[in-house]
């Protein structure tokens, strides 16, 4: 689904990252966990095509992602959903249409996704919002929505960088099991986080690798988590 | 790409902030440059009708002038009359009356000029045919037989007048051409502006899965049609003006009857098309240039 072949990244002169190398296999529910600065979210960016590796390979549903031209990479991104850190919202559109902005840009019928756009935001439990402003939002809200708009072209793959970051822990488990369903659904799943404690958590509900970002390199957590 | 701007896309049209200034902005200069070119028409159109005109009507006369001793004049103008009679090419040949050199005088003497107390020469105007005359010919017979004519074709003064005005034309044209040159820039500016703006908008679109071609096509799209408002808007003040123009008058020349006749009231019509046209090449090539920087 997702590989990762001896890749490194570096950044301003320095190596963040070097000789990663990793499978997301489909149906996988991975976390991706170390320091903070470690590259957690540079290594989150590869996935997803926002950033090129200076050395080895991404590759994502079989095609090389250094291969691939702009409308390519626009059409990968509609099949892997991205829970940002910052949520980034487009902050002039109501709530509803900002997690219906896959839908909108991928140029379906709005009429005919009313419905499905509906069930979404009462599964994240925003139907009271739907008209709200993002910067009208709480932290959790923000960040189920953010959820929301990842998931609502039903992707492959779910990346999820610190999505629990800025709220308390009923709303992180809250999200938390939102992104256990989507995998049971069958959705490839990889959270950045540094939380422990969600991950312990996680590990109870959903067969979960564990992998660290330590030294520039990946490692498999063992089971001081 | 042109027929999804004329169709329109009301849900891609809102993932595209309203930007304020840029939108004003576009509006104001599309408008402006709109009303400009209105009169750059306007004067060209006129230009090319007086050119046509002084060519057409200058080309097919010449003027003969009898300058002789008083008691010749009548027997040189008859000898005149009957050498142009007899010349291929004249179609006709005609003597001006003494109230028709006065009224030709009156706007340098003022009416009521009594020509017998002036030495004025008898002038006769000649009229050709299709065909032609041949003057230089014509210069040598009168030169023998009508010692007192001097022929004067017009070529001499005509020429440059349709120069002038034919040049007129031109300048219309190259207004028209640097207007829209100057549309296209500042629409481009305005779009660049925009797009710089909105470079987040633009960041989180492509992460959803927008096509550079959708998201350039939202900007297209309102920069075209704002372009089109403002142009529509500066051409209905244009043609509000020309309409306010001093018709076409002797007496004002060729300032007067600067407006449009006829068909040629359709072509200020074609202004608000071009200028959707222009904005809409113009942004869509900032945005093109500006989301591949953005890559």
């Amino acid at each position: 689904m997702i590989e990762l072949d001896d890749v490194g990244y570096s950044y301003g002169g320095g190596e963040l990252l070097s000789n990663l190398s990793v499978r997301l296999a489909p149906g996988s529910f991975h976390f991706l966990t170390g320091p903070s600065g470690a590259g957690k979210t540079t290594l989150l960016k590869l996935c997803y095509g926002a950033l090129t590796p200076t050395s080895g390979t991404v590759r994502a549903f079989d095609a090389d992602m250094r291969g691939l031209d702009r409308d390519q990479m626009a059409l990968l991104r509609r099949r892997i959903g991205v829970v940002h850190q910052d949520c980034r919202f487009l902050d002039h559109l109501p709530l509803a249409d900002n997690i219906a902005l896959p839908l909108i840009v991928s140029g379906r019928d709005m009429a005919q996704e009313s419905d499905n756009l509906k069930e979404l935001m009462s599964w994240v439990g925003l139907t009271a919002r739907a008209d709200a402003r993002p910067p009208e939002l709480s932290g959790g809200e923000r960040q189920r929505a953010a959820l929301a708009r990842a998931v609502i072209l039903s992707p492959d793959v779910v990346l999820a960088d610190e999505p629990t970051g800025n709220v308390d822990w009923d709303m992180s488990m809250r999200l938390l099991t939102l992104l256990v369903e989507l995998n049971k659904m069958g959705k490839t799943v990889l959270i950045a986080s540094h939380d422990l404690a969600l991950i312990r958590a996680a590990k109870s509900q959903v067969q979960a690798r564990v992998l660290r970002i330590s030294n520039r390199r990946l490692q498999l957590a063992g089971a001081d988590l | 790409m042109l027929r999804n701007v004329l169709i329109g896309d009301a849900q891609a049209d809102r993932v595209v902030p309203p930007s304020g200034f840029t939108a004003q902005l576009t509006l104001f200069a599309s408008g402006a440059m709109a009303f400009l070119a209105v009169f750059a028409l306007a004067l060209s159109l006129a230009s090319g009708r007086l050119a046509e005109r002084w060519a057409s009507e200058l080309a097919r006369s010449a003027t003969l002038r009898i300058t002789a001793p008083e008691d010749q004049v009548a027997a040189q103008t008859d000898a005149a009359l009957r050498v142009l009679r007899q010349t291929p090419g004249v179609a006709r040949a005609r003597a001006l009356s003494q109230e028709e050199q006065a009224a030709l005088l009156a706007p340098w003497f003022g009416p009521g000029l009594d020509l017998a107390a002036l030495p004025v020469p008898q002038l006769i105007e000649v009229m050709e045919d299709e065909l032609g005359y041949d003057a230089a010919g014509l210069r040598l017979r009168l030169a023998a037989e009508v010692p007192g004519a001097v022929l004067d074709d017009h070529t001499r003064w005509r020429k440059p007048l349709v120069e002038a005005a034919n040049s007129l034309r031109r300048l219309g044209w190259i207004s028209v051409l640097l207007i829209g040159g100057a549309m296209a820039a500042m629409i481009t500016l305005a779009a660049n502006a925009a797009l710089a703006a909105n470079a987040q908008v633009i960041e989180v679109l492509r992460l959803v899965g927008a096509r550079d071609s959708y998201i350039a096509g939202a900007f297209v799209r309102r920069f075209t049609l704002r372009a089109l408002i403002g142009a529509g808007i500066g051409v209905a003040l244009g043609l509000g003006g020309v309409l306010l123009l001093p018709e076409a008058s002797d007496e004002g020349g060729f300032l007067t009857g600067l407006g449009f006749r006829g068909l040629g009231w359709l072509w200020p019509l074609l202004i608000p098309v071009l200028g959707a046209l222009v904005a809409f090449a113009a942004t869509w090539f900032a945005a093109r240039r500006r989301l591949k920087e953005l890559s």
